[in-house]
């Protein structure tokens, strides 16, 4: 084993390192919520669980491990769908969640500088109180900023805003050999070498820890509404994105739904849809600066998608019809999670034109293997969220199907120009994928970029590469 | 049948200003919507048509531009809408209002069931209802969660009382007020609003009423009058228990909050 096996003595050592010995949680003492993230199927326990909450901690601690051969992984809430933030060779897990400060909103050049524990809500909460908006919008909301950006999480506003790697304008970082720097600055472009904040960003907390983070904001937009597009089936919603995307104006989302996972969220949260009727639906948003604005684009969406072939375009303007139904489309994990045993994700992202084949080619796959599957997605980015539902199928079957569907699909995706990972990244579970999926000398030039940040493999092992 | 439903135009946040002289919210400020709770008493209506067939026409008093809730509805499926506007009913209290109301309801006429939502968002009395049905000397149902039958003659529904739930069967015509989540409201459609874009609102005024003594209405046929008003206080207070028993605790102060009813 290359890795140093954490003992009394290290114990000893890191609670010396840290201002109060209690944020040092050793083995059996360590919450099982730690053992794992949101990929259920990888459990693995750290020995030691550090707290920290200043960036010299932190660097203190990775500095103590880099001389002492002990893995260090990072973590934010665990909210991570790829086993990205499981100490899958022992050794320290590096909780970033109590560096939670807002530090600083510099109006003037419009950034939020915050330390990485800060919950992407905590965000949204503090800035509803400004005229400053920060674009990225992943499901899940408990996410700390630490982990969205290590995994440069996407979300629903993509289509109009991008993604988290858009809204970074600089990192602090602390280096596998305990080295702090900073990279990038409050600055609108750079080309000033190398883009190593890029480099770190949806590195997935295998070649720095990230400790603070420079943010950029936009002026919030003051009005958002959203159209509800019922179509006869999936293929003719898909077919019509690529057309209402080229509107005057790019709407803010637009995601795809089929009854079957209406249903299950309607069943979740035990509540009504607003409309039942269709095997599929387009959710499509749009902002602006006033309601005529908005009205207007959606006008010409809506017609476009008339024109497509939907069944009509249902307006949800109100704050309560917003909700009814995004919080539905919020809850689509959840409740297909709710509906089975056990389930697996595909995060799969394929050009937009390509996303109906996928689909129906997933629904081939569903009747030839045996298995259940669920599907949501990103319609107006091409990221699909296909998900395996276990049922009642024992361990050994399960995996063989498993396995089948995932080849499978990872296949096509790439045989039709996509990616393995849209936003989740690759963590533990993707990276066999990854690997098949990139040409042989990509997958050397990224290991060869983590060797040179982490010559001793000790942030986050066994992650990505 | 014909089913008349009862709508208003409320602020569209719940952080609205309000006229400190008069105590009344100032209508202008900000954008408008439908009172949420009124998209039940619509969507009741709608799927009695579909069930029983019929005519779903909707009533709105205010301002002129609260026709824009009346063309909502028909984006929604209703098929006629009348807008009671008149400067004659400004600063109506409830009693007022619900006067106003049947008077336009009586001029309407050959009504079978009126419809209305539990309450509104901006006066929350929750009465408005019930005094129409009074004016109007119909039955009313309260508080209805389903609507088990209709017939040529009478309509049996399930009323949450709070304690109990009543089946109550009532003589058309009649009034209910409907629950919140009787039904998910559906959203309005794109295509019934190019398609309705040329349907008039069917504005009443005054003159158009039994009844045209302006006494009866306004601030003037106003008995109550509103003292202050105010947004709702943010409490945050908080007690932190840390003691053996504290489930036994919890009830007690639940209990002596009037939360819960203590058991008999
Ligand atoms: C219901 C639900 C919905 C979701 N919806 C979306 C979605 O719409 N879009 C999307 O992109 N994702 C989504 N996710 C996935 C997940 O929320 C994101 O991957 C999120 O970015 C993870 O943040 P976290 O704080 O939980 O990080 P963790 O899970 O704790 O960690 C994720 C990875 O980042 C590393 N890491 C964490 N913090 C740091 C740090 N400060 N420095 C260096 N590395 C670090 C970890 O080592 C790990 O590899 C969803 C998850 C759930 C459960």
């Amino acid at each position: 084993m290359k890795y140093h096996t954490i003992d009394e003595h290290d114990i000893t050592r890191l609670k010396a390192l840290i201002s109060d010995p209690d944020r040092v949680i050793v083995r059996e003492k360590i919450h099982e919520d730690y053992t794992h993230d949101e990929l259920h199927s990888l459990v693995s326990s750290p020995d030691v669980l550090v707290e920290a909450i200043t960036t010299e901690e932190v660097a203190a601690v990775v500095h103590y491990a880099a001389e002492h051969s002990i893995p260090v992984t990072p973590r934010g809430q665990g909210t991570g769908l790829v086993g990205g933030a499981v100490s899958l060779h022992g050794g320290i897990m590096l909780s970033l969640q109590k560096m939670n400060r807002i530090l600083e909103l510099d109006e003037k050049n419009m950034t939020l500088t915050v330390e990485p524990g800060v919950l992407l809500m905590e965000i949204g909460e503090y800035l509803s109180e400004t005229p400053f908006f920060y674009p990225p919008d992943p499901g899940e909301k408990s996410a700390t900023i630490g982990g969205n950006i290590s995994t440069n999480a996407g979300g629903m506003r993509a289509v109009k805003y991008g993604v988290t790697r858009d809204y970074v304008r600089a990192l602090q970082v602390v280096l596998p050999d305990g080295e702090v720097v900073v990279l990038g600055g409050k600055v609108a472009k750079n080309s000033s070498g190398y883009s190593l904040k890029d480099l770190i960003i949806g590195s997935e907390g295998t070649l720095g820890i990230v400790t603070k983070a420079t943010l950029k904001l936009i002026t919030r937009p003051a009005v958002t509404v959203s159209l509800l597009i019922p179509f006869e089936n999936l293929d003719k919603a898909i077919s019509a994105v690529p057309a209402i995307l080229r509107a005057k104006q790019l709407p803010t989302a637009v995601e795809f739904m089929q009854r079957e996972v209406v249903m299950a969220a309607s069943t979740y949260l035990g509540r009504q849809f607003p409309d039942t009727g269709s095997d599929a639906y387009l959710l499509v948003s749009s902002d602006g600066p006033n309601r005529k604005f908005v009205d207007e684009a959606l006008d010409e969406i809506a017609r476009i998608a008339l024109d497509h072939g939907a069944i009509d375009a249902l307006i949800a303007d109100t704050p309560e019809r917003q909700e009814s139904v995004w919080t539905a489309r919020g809850t689509f994990l959840e409740a297909i999670k709710a509906s089975t045993t056990m389930m697996e994700e595909c995060d799969v992202v394929v050009p937009r034109d390509r996303i109906a084949e996928f689909i129906n080619f997933s629904h081939e796959l569903e009747k030839i293997h045996g298995l259940r599957l669920m599907s949501f997605g990103h319609a107006g980015d091409g990221n699909l969220h296909i998900y395996e539902l276990r049922d009642d199928l024992d361990e050994a079957e399960w995996h063989k199907r498993l396995d089948a569907v995932f080849d499978a699909m990872y296949n096509k995706a790439i045989e039709i120009g996509g990616k393995v990972s849209g936003e989740h990244g690759i963590g533990y579970a993707k990276r066999p994928f990854l690997t098949d999926s990139e040409q042989s000398s990509t997958m050397a030039l990224m290991r060869s970029i983590k060797h040179a940040f982490d010559p001793k493999d000790l942030l986050n092992p066994g992650k990505i590469v | 049948m014909r089913y008349l439903v009862l709508i208003k135009q409320v602020p569209l946040s719940s952080n609205v200003a309000i006229d400190e002289k008069t105590g009344t919210i100032k209508r202008e400020s900000g954008e408008a919507k439908m009172n949420p709770y009124d998209l039940y008493a619509l969507e009741t209506a709608l799927r009695l048509r579909e069930t029983y067939e019929g005519v779903v026409s909707v009533l709105t008093m205010g301002p002129p531009q609260a026709g824009s809730v009346v063309r909502e509805s028909f984006m929604m499926g209703a098929d006629e809408g009348f807008l009671l506007t008149d400067r004659a009913f400004a600063g109506s209290d409830v009693l007022a209002t619900s006067y106003a109301l049947s008077q336009a309801i009586k001029h309407i006429g050959n009504i079978d069931l009126v419809i209305c939502g539990k309450q509104t968002t901006d006066g929350d009395t929750a009465q408005v209802g019930a005094e129409c049905s009074e004016f109007l000397n119909i039955p009313c149902i309260s508080n209805v969660q389903r609507i088990i039958d209709v017939t040529e003659t009478a309509i049996t529904a399930e009323c949450d009382t709070g304690t109990t739930v009543e089946t109550v069967r009532v003589h058309l015509p009649a009034l209910m007020s409907v629950e919140k989540d009787i039904w998910q409201p559906r959203l309005p459609s794109f295509k019934l609003m190019c398609a309705t874009a040329q349907r008039p609102v069917k504005t009443l005024n005054l003159k158009d009423l039994a009844d045209t003594d302006e006494r009866h209405y306004g601030l003037k046929g106003s008995p109550t009058q509103v003292v202050r008003m105010f947004p709702p206080e943010e409490k945050s207070d908080y007690e932190i228990w840390n003691e053996e028993n504290l489930g036994e605790r919890l009830y007690q102060y639940l209990v002596s909050e009037k939360f819960l009813q203590e058991s008999v």
